[in-house]
């Protein structure tokens, strides 16, 4: 039922999002769109020594999708590259684990609770909007930062 | 109980089985997706099932009992579409796949070209519109980018019509076709034929009609429409999915060239070249979708039996309830025509800041099939600067208790995300 998707953490999220907003300087800068509901997403990633030194967005969509943004900046703005891979990994997995996964809240702080948006085909692409954005600016921001 | 004396939508729903089940658990299925797709009565499931254990064979060739069986109930199919539409002539009922199969078999024509029917050209204008339907609009962008003609479109008007005013301009001496949609799946406006067809007279351009959402929901007249090419789909008609049909004035479908090549569109084959059927058989390559067609008839004629005009009426006193029904709803937006003047049941809406995919899915839990995003119709979304819509589209099954769950619903929503 709509407790199931519609989380207390998500709905926060939604309400108050995090880190929302694009900002200076960033390496990289992606448009991710979900053609079949029109949710967007800009987002950038600012690289600094291997860390992520800030993401930030912008964007307009469902509940979930504004909600998951807000989430990614609050959970990988800060950490190193390789890290927030592995996170962006145990994300992927869960929102593709058909609610048969028990997340882990040590890896993915508030994130644990889209493990009930991954009962709902439809609405998975919605949670990963940003975090495919997230790995497209990355990985175009790694690589500028290896032909420099 | 409904607003049209001797038209009962509750006997109606009984033809339709899938109406009768339940969802999320003992849930009334409040379905309000007929836009989309309708659903289907017993007589065409029966249909479908009793040509597959009786009557299955390929069609105009074989000579045995199955094979002319077969090919009698897909031909008397083009026989009961070709009346329901008033088309003078059967033989232009050509079969496609759906609508969009339709228009891009017209838009290759006016592409290629062939004697009698001249190719599109730099300096040539095609003329659309923003409320198109996507598959009214990505053909003639590829057509256009292929021939390098010009695109050009009528806008929208804030209350949601097509924006006429500049008629002349738009269409124009380079003015080759104009392409557009009878009834918006979007805003569910019902759009004037008579003035954009006198004015491609004037210039002598063609004219074609996205039917694909009047056609199931009023009586509709290809002779009386005057316009050259109509395209509609089966499946939002009672019918099967994968059947759609072009309609085209007989001297056009002659002249054009064929779309797609294979069997049963030929006349005679050498390893040089081929001369092609006669129409409609030009345009129908490969074993056709036979069953379907066979539905679509079945589909006819349970539509005919109920009585189009009825159909309509139904509707049209639906529609207008559930506008001043909407409209009590705290934060609601109707997107397209207010009131139920020329306009179909397919009402699209915003519901304050809550994006319409959380309406969706909130509506789900209770039962209620809406559709939201942007319909296929994302420049009619842009025009009216939001990013999706809610859309409910109503049929002939369609209920005033429905339209009050929809509401009741909506105010749930609100609450849950107030």
């Amino acid at each position: 039922m709509a407790t199931d998707l519609y989380q207390e953490i998500i709905l926060d999220h939604y309400k108050h999002p995090q880190g929302r907003g694009l900002r200076e300087p960033f390496d990289a800068e992606v448009h991710h769109v979900n053609p079949t509901c029109g949710d967007e997403v800009t987002l950038r990633v600012s690289l600094k020594d291997g860390v992520l030194a800030d993401v930030s967005y912008d964007g307009q969509g469902c509940s979930i999708s504004q909600a998951s943004a807000s989430v990614l900046h609050e959970l990988l703005t800060g950490r190193p590259v390789a890290e927030a891979m592995s996170v962006l990994d145990s994300f992927t997995e869960l929102m593709g684990s058909r609610g048969q996964l028990e997340p882990d809240e040590d890896v993915l702080g508030d994130g644990i609770a889209f493990a009930g948006v991954s009962k709902y085909p439809a609405r998975v692409k919605c949670a990963l909007l940003a975090w495919m954005a997230f790995k497209d600016a990355t990985a175009q921001a790694v690589e500028q930062g290896s032909d420099a | 109980m409904t607003a049209v004396t001797g038209f009962d939508a509750e006997a109606i729903r009984k033809d339709f089985p899938v109406l009768a089940r339940t969802v999320h658990d003992g849930l009334p299925l409040v379905y309000l997706d007929n836009a989309a797709t309708s659903q289907k009565p017993s007589v065409v499931i029966d249909t479908l099932r009793e040509y597959y254990e009786q009557h299955n064979a390929n069609v105009h060739r074989g000579i045995h009992v199955l094979a002319e069986e077969a090919t009698a109930l897909y031909e008397g199919a083009r026989d009961k579409v070709a009346a329901f539409v008033g088309a003078p002539s059967r033989d232009e009922i050509v079969f496609t796949k759906n609508s969009s199969e339709a228009i891009n078999l017209v838009a290759y024509a006016i592409g290629t070209g062939s004697a009698g029917f001249p190719a599109l050209g730099p300096g040539d204008e095609v003329v659309i519109s923003e409320m198109e339907h996507h598959s009214n609009i990505v053909p003639w962008q590829l057509l256009c980018q292929r021939t390098g003609a010009t695109l050009r479109w009528f806008r929208i008007t804030d209350e949601g019509r097509l924006d006429l005013s500049d008629l002349d301009t738009v269409v124009n001496e380079r003015t080759r076709i104009v392409a557009y949609v009878h009834q918006s799946n979007i805003l569910g406006t019902l759009n004037p034929v008579s003035p954009i067809v006198e004015r491609a007279r004037q210039v002598g351009a063609l004219v074609l009609l996205d039917a694909s959402q009047s056609v199931p929901h009023q009586p509709v007249d290809v002779t009386e429409l005057g316009v050259d090419f109509v395209a509609f789909t089966g499946h939002k008609m009672c019918g099967p999915t994968g059947i759609g049909v072009l309609w085209a004035r007989r001297d056009l479908l002659e002249a054009m060239p064929p779309f797609l090549g294979g069997g049963e569109m030929i006349e005679t084959v050498t390893m040089e070249s081929s001369t092609f059927a006669a129409v409609p058989h030009k345009f129908e390559a490969g074993t056709p979708p036979i069953a379907q067609a066979i539905g679509l008839g079945a589909a006819v004629d349970y539509l005919s039996a109920i009585g189009m005009d009825a159909i309509k009426a139904h509707e049209k006193a639906l529609t207008a309830y559930a506008l001043d029904a909407l409209d009590e709803v705290p934060g609601l937006r109707i997107i397209g025509p207010r009131t139920a003047v020329s306009r179909g049941g397919a009402i699209s809406f915003a519901l304050g800041s809550i994006h319409p995919h959380d309406v969706g899915q909130l509506l789900d839990e209770q039962g209620i099939a809406v559709r939201v995003g942007h319909h296929c119709a994302r420049p009619t979304c842009l025009r009216f600067g939001v990013p999706a819509t809610t859309r409910a589209s109503f049929y002939l099954y369609t209920t005033e208790a429905e339209v009050d769950a929809l509401v009741r619903g909506l105010h749930h929503v609100a609450k849950f995300f107030g």
